[in-house]
């Protein structure tokens, strides 16, 4: 397996500069679900390692994008695939669960902390972060101290439809009450000077 | 993903026999998860028909910290990524960042960092068995194999004077050399650990109870366990011979003499057998480091990467100034990015590292194996029975430490 091969085979894909062994490329995000076929097909690139969500700064543009990472078994290699989304106000790829089973978890989690859409992604949900939560914690603009986010007000399953009321105790003995309105900036006076100064939307 | 259940085929008696479907929740608090998971399971009767697996109650931001520190800042966090072979990461961590700077590591300290790597093996694999071993009403082997993970940890104790959170290596080297006499402890580690693995061996690997459990359950093809990305053990059970310290040589894996264990059939059995035979691999490995450990420097003498010895620091203004802005500044690591993965006890734990310059990085994305393995649950659970749940999670020794980050 050498780049130039892979590139003879995939016209649209460009040879990018890298620090490791991997074969790496840029890929318009038009022709990334036909790359990652062929790369699956053509040259036992069987396994989606990774999927990772950059975002290369507020001010730079193309702004997000995700770095895919192949690894053929047999051959030894791995391929990266950089794949910068057009649209930075609401950046979109397209879904690799088709071809890769693999993608789901790994797409779910680029959605949750980058807010990369993913188009045809059978269930994008967030996965580290709970449902209601309105910011992207890994984009640059996001403090590290944290935003005031209200917490998860239940622990109801939407699926069940039930109010779960918690229990007085639940929590421990510091347990805020539920009612009461809790953001980071009260219980970590800290964290105030950062969050005041970072922009309002995420 | 969401897709209709089949049933198998005893069960498939026609719709109108299908009972109702009931939601259960396994976890986030409960023994057989190892941690904070939460499955969601729709059960029909005994059989799940569905299982959504629930992650991120250990979600601590540990990508958006790292790019907020310097390299060997961020070394600590390695520990608590899968906490149970601390070592481990950090050493994969530190390689990643050396592949950046393109530097490579002193003899030396490529040998010690392949004990501190195998030993992390054992340890982690111990717990690995001795919870599945649990799961499947095992109490002995349990405590046999802690019996053996705690001389381990008095091992690590004496080398890092850490017991768990180890936080050994650095960029370009380790944080010191071994203290006097600590190979003679791991050779009478390894000396009595063959034995005991074998003890642990026949109480449990051909116990009726035991095969009963977990032959033919969970079973992964190869092409399945590939489509998932699983790596690691849970990979090679599937019969996929795909070890990374064989086919991607790092640390000079490819001077030792040892054998990749591979498994036929993919079940839950084949996963407990795969990583039995790792332990003894990894004996051999140790024994063969010690053996041939060359000597000379422990860390690289690049005085952008590696501070200068402690003695010269504190006798020498240059070496102290060097020292100085080392620590504030980090390592000078020069622009670009690189993707590493560690064969690790868990499977491949991969780091993604884009460097702007300077000792912070830009982005860092870990890949973290038990994040896969669970990924993989919402195909493997579904058709098993509600008492087989907790033999599965068990066979694919997951950390939740290093799936939540």
């Amino acid at each position: 397996m050498d780049s130039s091969k892979i590139i003879s085979e995939l016209g649209f894909l460009k040879p990018r500069k890298s620090a490791d062994s991997a074969l790496a490329f840029d890929c318009p995000p038009e022709h990334l679900v036909k790359a990652a076929k062929t790369l699956r097909d053509s040259h036992d690139c069987r396994s989606l390692q990774d999927i990772a969500a950059i975002d290369m700064g507020p001010d730079s543009s193309p702004r997000f994008g995700a770095v895919y990472h192949f690894y053929s078994h047999s051959k030894k290699k791995y391929v990266r695939l950089v794949c910068m989304c057009a649209d930075s106000a609401r950046p979109a790829l397209p879904s690799l669960c088709g071809v890769f089973k693999g993608a789901d978890w790994n797409e779910r989690e680029a959605y949750d902390l980058m807010g990369i859409t993913f188009e045809g992604h059978p269930s994008l949900r967030r996965i580290m972060m709970w449902e209601s939560y309105p910011w992207h914690p890994l984009r640059k603009d996001f403090p590290l101290s944290g935003r005031d986010a209200p917490l998860p007000d239940t622990f109801a399953d939407n699926e069940n439809a039930t109010k779960v009321v918690p229990a007085p105790e639940e929590g421990g003995p510091f347990h805020s009450p539920s009612t009461a309105t809790i953001f980071a900036s009260q219980r970590e006076p800290r964290s105030a000077d950062t969050a005041a100064s970072a922009p309002e939307n995420p | 993903m969401d897709k209709e259940f089949t049933y198998p085929e005893p069960a498939n008696l026609g719709a109108d026999r299908i009972g109702e479907k009931m939601v259960v929740n396994l976890g986030p608090n409960h023994p057989a998860t190892h941690g904070v998971l939460r499955l969601k399971l729709e059960l029909d009767g005994d059989l799940v028909t569905r299982c959504d697996p629930m992650v991120g109650y250990l979600h601590r931001g540990q990508e958006k910290l790292a790019e907020n520190m310097t390299y060997n800042q961020f070394i600590p966090f390695t520990d608590r990524l899968d906490y149970l072979a601390p070592l481990c990461n950090n050493i994969a961590y530190c390689l990643c960042a050396e592949k950046l700077a393109g530097i490579d590591a002193t003899p030396r300290c490529k040998a010690l960092r392949v004990i501190c790597c195998e030993l992390s093996r054992i340890a982690s694999h111990l717990i690995g068995i001795a919870a599945y071993g649990m799961d499947a009403g095992s109490w002995t082997v349990f405590m046999y194999c802690y019996t053996q993970r705690e001389k381990l940890y008095t091992l690590f104790e004496q080398l890092t004077g850490a017991r768990l959170t180890t936080s050994f290596a650095r960029v370009g080297g380790m944080r010191r050399d071994i203290p006097e006499g600590w190979f003679g402890n791991v050779n009478a580690f390894c000396n009595q650990f063959l034995p005991a693995l074998d003890e642990i061996d026949a109480l449990i690997t051909r116990n009726k109870i035991f095969m009963d459990r977990t032959v033919g359950i969970g079973v992964i093809s190869p092409e399945t366990a590939m489509q998932w990305g699983l790596t690691g053990a849970n990979l090679r059970a599937s019969g996929v011979s795909s070890d990374l310290r064989k086919d991607v040589p790092y640390l000079g894996y490819e001077d030792y003499d040892f054998d990749v264990a591979i498994g036929v059939h993919g079940d839950c059995y084949d996963r407990w057998l795969v990583r039995i035979e790792e332990m003894r691999q990894s004996v051999r490995i140790v024994r063969q480091a010690i053996e041939k450990m060359p000597d000379g420097p422990i860390d690289v003498g690049n005085p952008r990467i590696a501070p200068p010895e402690k003695t010269k620091v504190l006798k020498n203004m240059e070496n102290l100034i060097n020292n100085f802005i080392l620590v504030t500044e980090g390592p000078d690591i020069p622009a670009g990015e690189a993707y590493f993965e560690a064969e690790n006890p868990k499977g491949a734990l991969g780091f993604f590292i884009i460097s702007n310059g300077g000792g912070v990085p830009y982005r860092v994305k870990i890949r973290a194996p038990s994040f896969v393995s669970l990924c993989a649950m919402q195909e493997l659970i579904p058709g098993h029975h509600i008492s087989d749940v907790p033999i599965i999670l068990g066979s694919m020794d997951f950390v939740l430490g290093e799936c939540d980050r």
